[in-house]
Parts: C-alpha cells; sequence; structure tokens
C-alpha cells in the first residue's frame, strides 16, 4: 500500500484566463482614441497654449472677491427657493405618477402611456427644458421651478415606481382581508414599505436639484447660475471663485445634513 | 397576575422627536420660499398659450436642415461624450484607488482623494465647460475636458465603492504567495471590480451622451452650438430639428447601454 502518491505532473490550465474580447476592446479604445483626436482636431499646441492661460486665470481667481456678498446671497436665497419648490412638487406629483407606472398594481395600459411620459422627462438635459421654459414663462425663479419639476419627476417616479414594484403582497393581501378600499390598502400596505426608501431617494433628489438650480441661471431661469455666468462674462474670475466656493460649502452642507436625517428615518443608502 | 398597561408604540420618544423636528424644517424652508419667491403670476397662467404658440412655430419640423449642419454635430457631440469619457479612467482610477481604504490606508491621503472627488461632483458640467472656454477658447477641446473633469467624481466615487466591497480573501491568497503589487492589483482586485468598473463607465458614457448636447450652449463645441445658433435666429423649426436629433441620440445611446450590461452581467 503507497501511502504517497507521485507528485502530479499534469500541466495546469492557466487560473487566469485572458479573456479575448477584452483585448478587443482594449484595441478599439486606443483605436478610437487615435481617430476622434485626429477628427476632432484637437492638437497638443493648443493644450500647451491653454496651460499658460490655465495659469492667468487661477491668478486672477485667487483670493476669491466676497466683497459683492449681497448679489451673492441672493442668488444663493432665489436657488434654495427654486431646489425646495420644485423638490416638494415634484416629488409630490412623482408619488401618484410612480404609483400609475408600478406594474404590480396597474394594468399595461396605464403603466405604459405613464412610463413615456416619465421617460420623455428623463431624456433631456434639465438646461433645454430651462431654454423652453424661459421661452413659455419668461425669465427668472418661474422657469427654473418647472424645469426642475420636470427634472424630478423623470428621475423620482421611476425609482418610485421600482420601488413599488419590489415590496411583498403579503401585506397588501393582508389589508385586502380586511375589506380595505385602494386607497386604505396603498396608505397601509405599500407607503410603510417603503417610506423609508422614498425618504433615501427624495434626499438624493433635493441634492441633485440644489446642483441644477445654480445652474439653469446660466440659460436665465434664475438661481445663482445667472450670477455666475455674468460674472464670467464680465471676466470678474475672483467673483467666480467665490461664487463656486459657496456652492461647493452649500453641497457639502446639504450633503451633512442628508446623511442625518437618513439616519433619522433609517433608510439604507 | 399583573396586568400590563403600556401600549405598544410604533416609534420611542426620541424618534417622533426628530421626525418631527426634520418635517417642521422641511415645513418651515417651503413656506419661505413661497412667500418670498418672485413669481409674476400673470406668465403662469399665460403658460399654457405660449406653449401652443411655440409648438407652432416649430411645426412642421425643418427635416432639411439635418444634414446641413445637425448630423455632423450630432456626431461631434458623441465623440466629446466618448473621448470625456475616456480621459476621465486616467484621474477618476488613481483617484478610486487612493480612495478605496483597503488599498491605501492613509486617512490624510483619503481626505485629499476625497476633495478632489467632491469638488469636481459640486461644479456643474456648464460651470466646468464656462472655466474650459476662458483657459482654452470655444471649441471641442473645452467640451472634452468639462465632461471629463465632471465625471471624475462619479466614476471616481462610485468605483472606490466598488473596490471597498470585495472579498478580501483572494487577496491574502495572492498576497501570501509573495506576488508583487501589480499582480495583486491585476489578479485580485481587477477581476473582482470588473464588472461593476463597465457598468459604471457605460453608466455614465450615458450621462455624458446627454450632457455633452448642452455644452455647447456655452461654447464648448457639439450640438449645443447649433441650438443656440437657431435659438438666436428665433428659427424654431431648426430648433426642434436639433430638438429631434438629441432625442434620438439619448435613446439610442439608453437602449445601447441597457443591452450591453444585459449582456455582460
Amino acid at each position: 500500500m503507497a501511502g504517497l502518491k507521485a507528485v502530479p505532473t499534469t500541466v495546469h490550465a492557466n487560473p487566469f484566463p485572458r479573456k479575448p474580447w477584452h483585448s478587443v476592446l482594449s484595441i478599439v479604445a486606443i483605436i478610437y482614441l487615435v481617430y476622434s483626436i485626429n477628427t476632432l482636431g484637437l492638437d497638443w499646441q493648443r493644450f500647451i497654449e491653454g496651460l499658460g492661460h490655465a495659469d492667468k486665470l487661477l491668478d486672477r481667481m485667487f483670493p476669491p472677491n466676497f466683497e459683492r456678498w449681497k448679489l451673492l446671497l441672493e442668488g444663493l436665497i432665489e436657488s434654495l427657493e427654486i431646489a425646495v419648490i420644485a423638490s416638494t412638487v415634484g416629488i409630490f406629483f412623482s408619488l401618484f405618477i410612480g404609483l400609475l407606472a408600478a406594474r404590480n398594481f396597474m394594468p399595461n395600459w396605464v403603466t405604459i402611456p405613464v412610463r413615456g411620459f416619465i421617460a420623455i422627462c428623463r431624456s433631456f438635459h434639465p438646461v433645454i427644458i430651462a431654454i423652453l421654459f424661459v421661452k413659455t414663462v419668461g425669465f427668472g425663479a418661474l422657469a427654473g421651478i418647472l424645469t426642475l419639476i420636470i427634472a424630478t419627476i423623470g428621475f423620482i417616479a421611476k425609482l418610485f415606481a421600482e420601488a413599488i414594484e419590489e415590496i411583498s403582497f403579503k401585506q397588501v393581501e393582508a389589508i385586502q382581508a380586511t375589506g380595505a378600499g385602494f386607497i386604505n390598502v396603498i396608505l397601509f400596505s405599500v407607503v410603510p414599505q417603503v417610506f423609508s426608501r422614498f425618504i433615501g431617494f427624495a434626499t438624493y433628489q433635493f441634492d441633485s436639484n440644489l446642483r441644477n438650480s445654480t445652474m439653469v441661471g446660466i440659460v436665465g431661469a434664475g438661481g445663482l447660475g445667472g450670477t455666475l455666468f455674468s460674472a464670467f462674462q464680465r471676466f470678474d474670475y475672483d467673483f467666480v471663485a467665490a461664487i463656486l466656493i459657496t456652492i461647493i460649502a452649500l453641497i457639502l452642507f446639504w450633503e451633512f445634513l442628508s446623511t442625518l436625517i437618513r439616519t433619522v428615518f433609517q433608510c439604507r443608502k | 397576575m399583573s396586568q400590563i398597561d403600556h401600549h405598544w408604540q410604533r416609534f420611542t420618544l426620541k424618534e417622533k422627536l426628530s421626525r418631527f423636528s426634520v418635517y417642521l424644517l422641511f415645513m418651515l424652508a417651503l413656506v419661505m420660499s413661497m412667500r418670498s419667491v418672485e413669481i409674476i403670476p400673470e406668465f403662469f397662467y399665460d403658460a399654457p398659450e405660449q406653449m401652443m404658440d411655440m409648438f407652432n412655430r416649430m411645426w412642421p419640423i425643418d427635416i432639411a436642415f439635418y444634414p446641413l449642419t445637425v448630423h455632423a454635430a450630432i456626431i461631434e457631440t458623441l465623440n466629446i461624450a466618448t473621448l470625456g469619457t475616456l480621459v476621465t479612467l486616467f484621474i477618476a482610477i488613481p483617484l478610486a484607488l487612493i480612495n478605496a481604504s483597503n488599498i491605501v490606508a492613509s486617512p490624510i491621503a483619503h481626505w485629499i482623494a476625497r476633495f478632489f472627488l467632491v469638488s469636481s461632483r459640486s461644479v456643474n458640467s456648464l460651470v466646468w465647460a464656462l472655466l474650459f472656454v476662458a483657459i482654452f477658447g470655444p471649441g471641442v477641446l473645452a467640451g472634452v475636458l468639462a465632461i471629463a473633469f465632471r465625471s471624475v467624481g462619479f466614476v471616481g466615487k462610485l468605483l472606490a465603492e466598488a473596490l471597498e466591497e470585495i472579498d478580501m480573501g483572494t487577496i491574502e491568497a495572492l498576497r501570501a504567495t509573495g506576488a508583487p503589487w501589480g499582480a495583486v492589483m491585476c489578479k485580485g482586485y481587477w477581476p473582482q471590480v470588473m464588472p461593476a468598473f463597465y457598468s459604471i463607465v457605460l453608466f455614465r458614457w450615458d450621462i455624458n451622451v446627454r450632457e455633452s448636447a448642452v455644452l455647447g450652449l456655452v461654447g464648448a463645441g457639439g450640438i449645443g452650438v447649433v441650438l443656440n445658433d437657431s435659438m438666436n435666429l428665433f428659427q424654431w423649426q431648426q430648433v426642434a430639428t436639433s430638438l429631434l436629433a438629441i432625442f434620438a441620440v439619448v435613446i439610442m445611446a439608453e437602449v445601447l447601454v441597457v443591452n450591453i450590461r444585459k449582456r455582460m452581467i
């Protein structure tokens, strides 16, 4: 009885095989890089020259100039107002639109058109929607609010619908068994299951509305973006730096606040 | 038998209070915004009429305008989005590696990396475009860099999270064999984050297609330039052509990304 076996000398297959599609992908990426740099007319000379300009620009941006803080504060408050109102109205509409788009509650002839509407809301960049609203309701905060409502519906209604589709139907059946009507079924079996996720989505959307509300002003829809754009056009780069620092501080502050809200409502990130 | 006299409550007092204060804060913000925001109600009532007017001006869509300028501009937009996404990787991957706590252990390095990631995300792509137009002059270069710098925060953050979630068993096994750093990266980390990496990049590319369509409004190339020109000339039928082209490209990009992700994952 041989206790020991000879060490097998068979050659093992490579445990880390190279995937062929992987090499193909990297080659395609490199070819594309060369091709696109050629067709877009990007040249190195201009890039190097630009770096010199960047140096000058940074020189003029620092130190940031907070002298016109009143103008800055005005824009900031308007941005905040746009974000708050648009998020509230948008999320309110999204609750109903999300429910209408949930395939486990609604028949196909309802969900398909509603989903189409959500897709249209989402497919255009907020700036393009802002341009159209500036044309229809004029310059100012109203155009910004309407734009961000559309953006909110496009994003949040879809997430709401997906959250509703994932719920457990046992609770729904239990509530139905008590003889509750449709509204009570929604309120007492669906809402408790999705509420904390809704809060998570809502804080996320407010964050993105806050960022966007500082941008729609570039096309005249109110808020800090207008201040920023006119500072750019007047080459007041030190004021531009001040505005940018304010925006970054605002976003960081909201990130801190939203973590707090999320822990209060105990939702997963 | 002693009687149980406490009744069931879903939340503790502390939970109730903190929830109530969030609601209160929110209502306060809403009421204050509603009171002080500057809205001219007449403009709001007038909106449906104005909207109809705009659509009337857009109809019929000027299809003949498409081959003249829109087609080239759409291709340029797609190139800006793709090239921007590729350039992003060169900056985002090192930052993600520094930001992942299971690769670099130093908290100072994390803070530095996180600072870059957060500032990249806080500044909007249009604002990045404004900055780069001021530096490099109007054109495609500004657009590509704006897209690249905006995407760094997104790709870097998600990639760092994916790196932190991997199973460290494989990494330890590789280290135990005495594998050098590069081999641990390529054979330990990379196979585990690869699916997440591709889906993050594809997702960002999809977003970038949308974003690069508007960069032209501030002079950074692509379809936005054409859109801006026809808008300034009040050629609403040409505007409609550009909008339709953007819509088609965005939908195609989304369908493409969804299909690739289905195949891959």
